[in-house]
Parts: C-alpha cells; sequence; structure tokens
C-alpha cells in the first residue's frame, strides 16, 4: 500500500514538529475551559435540540470536538499540502517513484485524519476528566471524529489545489470561521431563525457536531448515521476530486 | 524482455498550441547509454519526462519496459531510477532520510533502504553532512544527493537529465566513473547534457534535438564523421580593431570570407568570442587566413568535437 509510505514521510517531517501538534491540541482544550467553565458559570444549562437540559460544558464539548478535528484536518491538509504542492515540489519528486496521485491523494488524507483524530483522542480525554461527558456512547465519539476530519481533510485538500498562492487561504478561514461559530456549536439549533437553520444544517460542521452531541450527550438514534454518511461521502467526493487535481496539476 | 528498452515512434508533446516534441523517434537497447543533445527548449527533459511516466504523450507511441506509460506507469516507474533536471528534494527532511525514504517509495524494507543509504552517501560523499537538513547544502551537494537519490532502488533504467550540471570537475569525475560501473553491471543510461565532453565519454548512441525534432543520431565519432570537418581552426579575433597589428573581428570575419569563400569542405562559423574553421587540414587554413592578412590575438588548431557537431546542427550564425 504505498498511500503508507506518504504518512510515513509525514511522520518523518513531523518527528521535529511536535510543537505544531501541542498548539492543535491546546486550542480547543483552551476553548473548553474558558466556554465551558467560564461561559458555563453564567449559563448555567442549556436545552438541547432533542429536548434534554444539559450543562453548557456538557453542551459545548461536543462542539468543540468536532471542531478540533476540522481544524487539525484542515491545517494538514491545506497549508502544508499548499507548501509541498506549490513550493516544494514534495509531490513531483515522489511521482518519479512508484507512488501514483492516487496514493498521493490518499495517503496525506489519511495523514491529516490522524492528526484530526489524535487532537480529537487528546481533547476527548480531558472533556472525560472535567466531567463534561454523560455518556459511555461517548467512547464512539473517537471514530465519529475521524469521519468529521475525513470531510474536511478531503474538501480542504481540493479547495487547495485551485489556490495560486498564501493570500487565497483567507478564503478557508472566511469558510471556516463563521461554521465554527454558527454550526449550532455553541447554542443548540433550535434558537436560529428558519431560514438560517437551513442553511446551518447544509454545513459539514454542523452535522459533525450533532454527530458528536448525539453520543457525548447519549442521545443516539438512526439520525446519526444520517451524519456519517453526509460525512463520508462528503469525504469520498473531495478524496476523488483531489486526486483527479493532482494528477492534472502534477502530470502535465 | 524485447532487444528495445525505450520505444518512441512518432513521439509528440504539446503544451497548448506550443509543441515542445515534434515526432521524435528514438529506440534504446538494453545495457546502452544513450545521450540527448540540444540547446535549451529543445524538448529534451520533455522527452525525458514521458520516458519517466510523469508526463503524458500527447500522439505517438511510446513503450517503456516494452509497457505503455499511460496504463503501466507505476510498474514502468518501479524500475526506473530518475534525476530530473532540478533537484526537487525533500526539504523538510535530512540528507540521509532523503534517500531513505525515497527508498521506502519503492518499496525497499526498511532495513535494505537504510543499508543502501549508507552506501550512497559514502559514493555522494555526504556522509558527514548526513543529519543536515538539505537547504544549507551547496548546489554541487543537492546534486550529488538527487543523483544519488535516483540509485537507491537499484533500477534497470537511468534517467540522468543533465546529471553534472553544478558539479565540479573531481566530483564529476566520480560520476562518470559510477555510471560505467553501472553500465557494466547491465544498468542503460539516458543522458541529456549540454558538455559535450559528456557526451562523448559516457554516451554510445546520441541524438541531437532542436526544436522538438531530431537533427542527427549516431554514435559520437559518427556524427563527428558525417557532420564535421576532421579538423578545426579557432582563431579568437580582436573585438577592436587595435594598436598592436591585430585585425577586428569584422573585418576578419570578412577577410576568412574571402579566403574560404571559394574553397570546398571549409565552413567558417563565427561565435560571440571567437571564429571557428571547419576544414580537414587546420595547419594549412591557418596559412591561408596569414596569407589574407588575418591577425587573430591566438589561434589554434584541434580535431572536431562533438561540439562543433551540435554547432553544425543547431545552427548558430554561419558566415560561407
Ligand atoms: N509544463 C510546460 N508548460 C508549457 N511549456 C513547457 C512546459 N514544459 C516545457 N515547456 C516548453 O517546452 C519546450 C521544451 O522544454 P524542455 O524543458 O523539454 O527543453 P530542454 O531541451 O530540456 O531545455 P534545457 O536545456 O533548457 O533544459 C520549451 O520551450 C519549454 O518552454
Ligand atoms: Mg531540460
Amino acid at each position: 500500500m504505498l498511500a503508507a509510505r506518504v504518512i510515513e514521510r509525514n511522520v518523518l517531517a513531523y518527528r521535529r514538529l511536535w510543537v505544531a501538534f501541542l498548539t492543535g491540541f491546546a486550542e480547543p482544550v483552551f476553548y473548553l475551559f474558558s466556554l465551558g467553565l467560564g461561559v458555563g458559570a453564567l449559563v448555567h444549562s442549556v436545552t438541547t435540540d432533542a429536548g434534554t437540559t444539559v450543562e453548557y460544558a456538557t453542551f459545548v464539548a461536543p462542539a468543540l470536538l468536532a471542531s478540533s478535528a476540522m481544524n487539525g484536518a484542515i491545517f494538514d491538509s491545506t497549508y502544508n499540502v499548499f507548501f509541498k504542492l506549490r513550493y516544494a515540489r514534495t509531490y513531483e519528486a515522489m511521482l518519479a517513484t512508484p507512488i501514483g496521485p492516487r496514493d498521493l491523494a490518499l495517503g496525506e488524507i489519511a495523514w491529516s485524519l490522524i492528526r484530526g483524530a489524535m487532537y480529537s483522542a487528546a481533547f476527548l480525554a480531558v472533556a472525560v476528566a472535567i466531567g463534561a461527558v454523560d455518556s459511555w456512547w461517548g467512547l464512539l465519539a473517537l471514530p465519529a471524529a475521524v469521519f468529521i476530519a475525513l470531510a474536511f481533510s478531503a474538501v480542504g485538500m481540493f479547495a487547495t489545489t485551485f489556490m495560486r498562492s498564501f493570500l487565497d487561504f483567507d478564503f478557508i478561514t472566511l469558510a471556516i470561521q463563521p461554521m465554527f461559530l454558527f454550526s449550532a456549536t455553541f447554542f443548540p439549533l433550535g434558537t436560529y431563525p428558519d431560514a438560517l437553520r437551513l442553511l446551518v444544517q447544509a454545513t459539514p460542521l454542523y452535522h459533525g457536531v450533532a454527530l458528536e452531541r448525539g453520543l457525548m450527550l447519549g442521545e443516539v438514534g438512526w439520525g446519526l448515521l444520517g451524519h456519517v454518511a453526509y460525512l463520508a461521502i462528503l469525504g469520498m467526493i473531495g478524496a476523488v476530486g483531489v486526486s483527479r487535481r493532482l494528477a492534472r496539476l502534477l502530470l502535465s | 524482455m524485447s532487444d528495445v528498452l525505450v520505444r518512441a515512434r512518432g513521439l509528440t508533446k504539446r503544451f497548448g498550441d506550443f509543441i515542445a516534441v515534434d515526432g521524435i523517434d528514438v529506440e534504446v537497447r538494453p545495457g546502452e547509454a544513450f545521450g540527448f543533445l540540444g540547446p535549451n527548449g529543445a524538448g529534451k527533459s520533455s522527452t525525458m519526462k514521458m520516458i519517466g511516466c510523469v508526463s503524458p504523450v500527447t500522439s505517438g507511441e511510446l513503450q517503456v519496459f516494452g509497457m505503455d506509460p499511460a496504463t503501466h506507469g507505476p510498474a514502468i516507474r518501479a524500475r526506473l531510477g530518475v534525476c530530473p533536471q532540478e533537484d526537487m528534494l525533500d526539504g523538510e527532511l535530512t540528507v540521509e532520510e532523503n534517500l531513505w525514504i525515497y527508498g521506502r517509495y519503492f518499496g525497499l524494507s526498511r532495513r535494505e533502504a537504510r543499508a543502501r543509504a549508507q552506501g550512497l552517501l559514502e559514493f555522494a560523499q555526504l556522509t558527514d553532512r548526513r543529519s543536515d537538513r538539505v537547504e544549507p547544502l551547496s548546489g554541487g551537494m543537492k546534486r550529488r544527493l538527487t543523483i544519488a537519490r535516483a540509485l537507491i532502488s537499484e533500477p534497470d533504467l537511468l534517467l540522468l537529465d543533465e546529471p553534472t550540471t553544478g558539479l565540479d570537475p573531481q566530483a564529476r569525475h566520480v560520476l562518470w566513473d559510477k555510471l560505467f560501473r553501472l553500465k557494466q553491471q547491465g544498468v542503460t543510461l539516458i543522458v541529456t547534457t549540454h558538455y559535450m565532453d559528456e557526451a562523448e565519454q559516457l554516451c554510445d548512441r546520441l541524438v541531437v534535438m532542436d526544436g522538438g525534432r531530431i537533427a542527427a543520431q549516431g554514435s559520437p565519432r559518427e556524427l563527428i564523421e558525417r557532420h564535421c570537418s576532421r579538423e578545426v581552426l579557432e582563431l579568437r579575433l580582436d573585438p577592436v580593431v587595435s594598436a598592436t597589428g591585430t585585425t577586428g573581428a569584422a573585418r576578419g570575419v570578412e577577410l576568412l570570407g574571402e579566403a574560404f569563400g571559394e574553397r570546398l569542405g571549409e565552413r567558417v562559423e563565427v561565435l560571440p568570442d571567437r571564429v571557428l574553421v571547419y576544414t580537414d587540414d587546420g595547419e594549412a587554413a591557418l596559412e591561408a587566413a596569414h596569407a589574407r592578412g588575418v591577425r587573430p590575438i591566438s589561434s589554434l588548431v584541434r580535431r572536431a568535437s562533438l561540439e562543433d557537431v551540435f554547432l553544425t546542427l543547431t545552427g548558430r550564425t554561419l558566415v560561407d
């Protein structure tokens, strides 16, 4: 499996960059403390869309977990891939070996998945430790985070193949920021006006948040599989797109 | 295995409307060293990339190891070693890791990759820099590392695109020596170069490309015999008419034209820094030039080389 060699290369390159891992992990934890505990002191409880009432920290923790998976995946699949694609020409050198564009796409997406999952695992441990996870279903929060990372790394990487310069990354921020704030992350979907609600429900992070929240609060139903399907399909489409774009860009 | 390792028929590469490689026919046989010569933009690298299965063929036929790059790219590349014109080393890894991971891309076991990397570090004379990042290496060191990297998979066919550009003479000889030995082991070499001595030393057969086409092909000796005179008279003329009695360049060329214009078998080629007279008897040509009143700064009679073939075929300014 040649995609594994792509991952191996990244492990080698990142062994010296463990600080990047630390920040990727620390950010959502800081949010958890500031929002969950800080804001939670003011807003004692929240009624979820499923109708149960929970503490604010418990409500917001799944959303932050989803966001950490998203951020971890996006960071690696955009900036780092762009650098290797346009500046370092790392991929060009790799394509002179039996590795092909599809292996590259799979390997890079898998690598961002791994990073996303590592951040999520660390975050989940902290959330459990401060008692923000109510249900044993919460154990599935980690595999769920992998689907979130899949969707975002594949789509993020696909978008990256169209970027001309680092300035274009503002578009990614432009997409990520509002999604982070308004995907029913910090308040339930029910509080949004009807028109906005449909828009929110169209975003991938919303599905990630809803999935994580269902699992970590134990509000489990078949509907959760719908979120998984959304994320998985988005991930597959993105992956196929990435592999085509890489072939187009690199094999000219 | 057939008797032809690389077979191209009407091989064409187009970038938009621009034709970089214009229907070339090439056959490379197992175990030979094959060269592509040509001026900048001739289409050498474009051809190499198609053979290396990293650039799709626009039209025509191409087979490498009897396989079609369009359908068997990975299988072909598994048996190739490629030293591209630009180094493209992995700047996020150390020197040793660059070699090692490349072996892994080819499916070598960790142990095997490590062992081969050791040997190649020595070959590239980079053992003491093994733990350094690639970026601070000198240009020649990077080049050596790129060549070493191409060898890690012990390829059957080695594609070297201007391998010695940027190498000092010593490193160049180390490389030539290595290439000779690889050839003795049965490795097939395809080399592009601008260095004529390199082509004469290394290549059994070569093609001269110009404007995407093949201008000539054969062994170095054949090409010289076919496209050149036996000897070359080189004259260095003064750019300005000076007081010391040398002939000014413009006047010199005129006189040479008169001297050799009417005689068959001699051709005068004017380069920015000197004038070449292709002749079968250099000393006689020099005397004839003197008789006409040409007073060069310096003159030299030498055997014709591949460089002269190259100049003849790729058409620099020609004066009759
Ligand atoms: N990716 C590309 N897109 C557009 N044009 C290209 C591309 N690659 C090469 N060309 C053009 O094709 C022509 C042949 O280029 P190529 O690199 O094959 O020349 P070369 O013989 O290797 O020259 P050099 O000695 O300078 O390396 C050039 O005019 C070049 O501009
Ligand atoms: Mg070239």
